[in-house]
């Protein structure tokens, strides 16, 4: 699903934020992305979601070489991939149903299909009874859910999370997790940065660990779901 | 992969959007009524001007568009010429070959006109005698071909012992044709700075509306958004201020139009005319209307191609 060949990126100002990164996920397959803040995990999700372009290297994502993407090109990337955030990036303007709605709208659902997916989607994350509610009504963990429900609403092949539960406390976080796991179990690639390195070994997932903008070699397993190579 | 609607109802879908999204845009701007009303107030004033003043001009031109075809020259006669010797004159010219007709204003006819025309009726009874002269309308014959002739007919009106004045109307009509076609040229030149205005402000406006949604450009873009789709509620909020700009300026063209009717219609009384003020044509409005829109659009266009690129995800 992702492949990163030799990728490296610097930012204008001379920060190398990644340093000759190659890692591979499988299709179908669920990664973690760990490192201390800085390490460069966000960029590295920057780079797959298009919204920063690698300064050498290649990235190959569901076949597609990235390099060859237009900038007029980029949306129907993004169209592929379900991007949350840490600061769940909700609309506070329109109720949770029409945050979730978005990326249908703009894919030109129909109304009948939006509203079917919409509350599939939020029923997935356990809010179907807070469709009509305003986000800042919310809790931090309801409003991550929202941010996932969006992400997922329009079944996209690859998930990208950047910190999810970042401001959750740990018992959330497990949850959110969870979630992820059975978006995987369904065929979602899904790929999240997390620092919490502990919540990582509590699900024992393997991980792939980013530091100075390096992968570490010591935590490399080829046959993990997750590989990386220097 | 796209996982989107079937192709046979995409366009449906398109046209569908379109229609949510011009209907979107009209719900935004009447969330936001003040500073709504207050662009579309800026707009249609800046519209009304140039349609009013070419209203005016229209109807001017309108207005004396039949007076080159009735010349007339107007003989003052000296103050103390008696009606006889006017009615003399008047003999004597009718037999003149360049002359199609004259008819004769005494000094009595000329005051009561006077009197109900000007207004003036009651400081007149205390005059003590009639300081008007004796006039001659004379309606020569036209010969478009040599306008020099009634040059020269004027000449030898004015040479006769008994003319004081001999005034040609057509002058002032000539003077008045350059004139309109002076006020054209600067109610083009006015049209289009507020036209300009009107592009200005619909663009200010839209880039401060880009900046408001700014976290909505931002959060669109991230999950796929084209350009196109982000501009199009831009675009289309645009194109209502343009349409209700142009529509009040219509409104109030149209109230100005109607309060002014009354007392120009007792001016033109005045002037022994039945001149009825014109309105905005069909026509007219649905230029003003078009016109309109295409600068809100335009305004609209400019400011999301300027600003828009500038909101990139980060």
């Amino acid at each position: 699903m992702i492949h990163f060949d030799n990728v490296s990126k610097q930012y204008p100002g001379g920060y190398e934020a990644l340093r000759q990164v190659c890692f591979r996920l499988p299709k179908g397959k669920m990664g973690y992305l760990t490192g201390h803040s800085g390490a460069g995990k966000s960029t590295l999700l920057k780079l797959i979601a298009l919204i920063e372009r690698p300064s050498r290297g290649q990235i190959i994502l569901d076949g597609v070489n990235l390099s060859h993407i237009s900038n007029r090109q980029v949306p129907y990337v993004r169209r592929n991939i379900g991007i949350i955030f840490q600061n769940h990036h909700l609309l506070y303007d329109r109720p949770v149903f029409d945050n979730v709605a978005m990326p249908l709208v703009i894919q030109g659902y129909r109304h009948k299909e939006i509203q079917s997916r919409v509350r599939a989607a939020l029923d997935q994350v356990g809010l179907l009874k807070k469709e009509k509610s305003d986000p800042i009504t919310l809790s931090g963990g309801e409003q991550q859910r929202v941010g996932i429900a969006r992400a997922i609403v329009h079944k996209p092949a690859l998930l990208l999370a950047d910190e999810p539960t970042g401001n959750l406390d740990p018992e959330l976080s497990l949850e959110i997790m969870q979630l992820f796991a059975r978006f995987n179990q369904v065929g979602t690639s899904v790929l999240i940065a997390s620092h919490d390195i502990d919540l990582i070994q509590q699900i024992g997932a393997k991980a792939l660990s980013l530091k100075d903008g390096r992968i570490l070699h010591d935590e490399i397993s080829p046959d993990e779901a997750i590989s990386g190579a220097a | 992969m796209r996982k989107g609607p079937q192709y046979n109802t995409l366009l449906t879908a398109y046209f569908i959007h379109h229609a949510r999204v011009l209907l979107g845009s009209l719900g935004h701007l009447t969330r936001h009524p003040l500073s709504t009303s207050m662009t579309m107030a800026v707009i249609a004033i800046a519209l009304t001007l140039p349609a009013g003043l070419y209203l005016a001009l229209n109807n001017i031109s309108g207005l004396s568009a039949g007076w080159d075809s009735s010349t007339k020259i107007s003989l003052f006669l000296h103050a103390n010429v008696s009606e006889k010797k006017a009615q003399t004159l008047l003999n004597r010219l009718q037999l003149h070959n360049e002359i199609d007709s004259i008819s004769l204003i005494s000094k009595e006819q000329g005051l009561a006109q006077f009197k109900q025309l000007s207004g003036f009726g009651d400081a007149l009874q205390f005059l003590e005698g009639n300081p008007l002269p004796i006039v001659l309308v004379v309606q020569p014959i036209i010969d478009t071909n040599r306008p020099d002739r009634i040059n020269q007919l004027l000449k030898e009106l004015e040479g006769d012992k008994l003319v004081e004045l001999a005034q040609l109307d057509m002058q002032w009509v000539k003077r008045l044709y350059a004139l309109l076609e002076i006020a054209h040229r600067v109610i083009w030149a006015i049209g289009s700075l507020l036209g300009l205005a009107v592009l200005l402000i619909v663009g200010n406006t839209i880039r401060l509306d880009i900046q408001n949604r700014r976290s909505e450009i931002e959060v669109s873009k991230l999950i796929g958004a084209s350009n196109a789709f982000i501009r199009r509620p831009f675009l289309y909020t645009g194109f209502w201020y343009g349409f209700s700009g142009g529509l009040l300026a219509w409104l109030l063209t149209t109230l100005s139009l109607y309060m002014l009717a009354e007392p120009i219609e007792k001016l033109a009384l005045l002037y022994n005319s039945d001149f009825q003020l014109s309105g905005l044509s069909l026509g007219d409005t649905s230029s003003l209307i078009i016109i309109s829109c295409g600068l809100g659009l335009l305004g609209s266009w400019l400011a999301v191609g300027r600003h828009l690129d500038e909101i990139e995800p980060t």
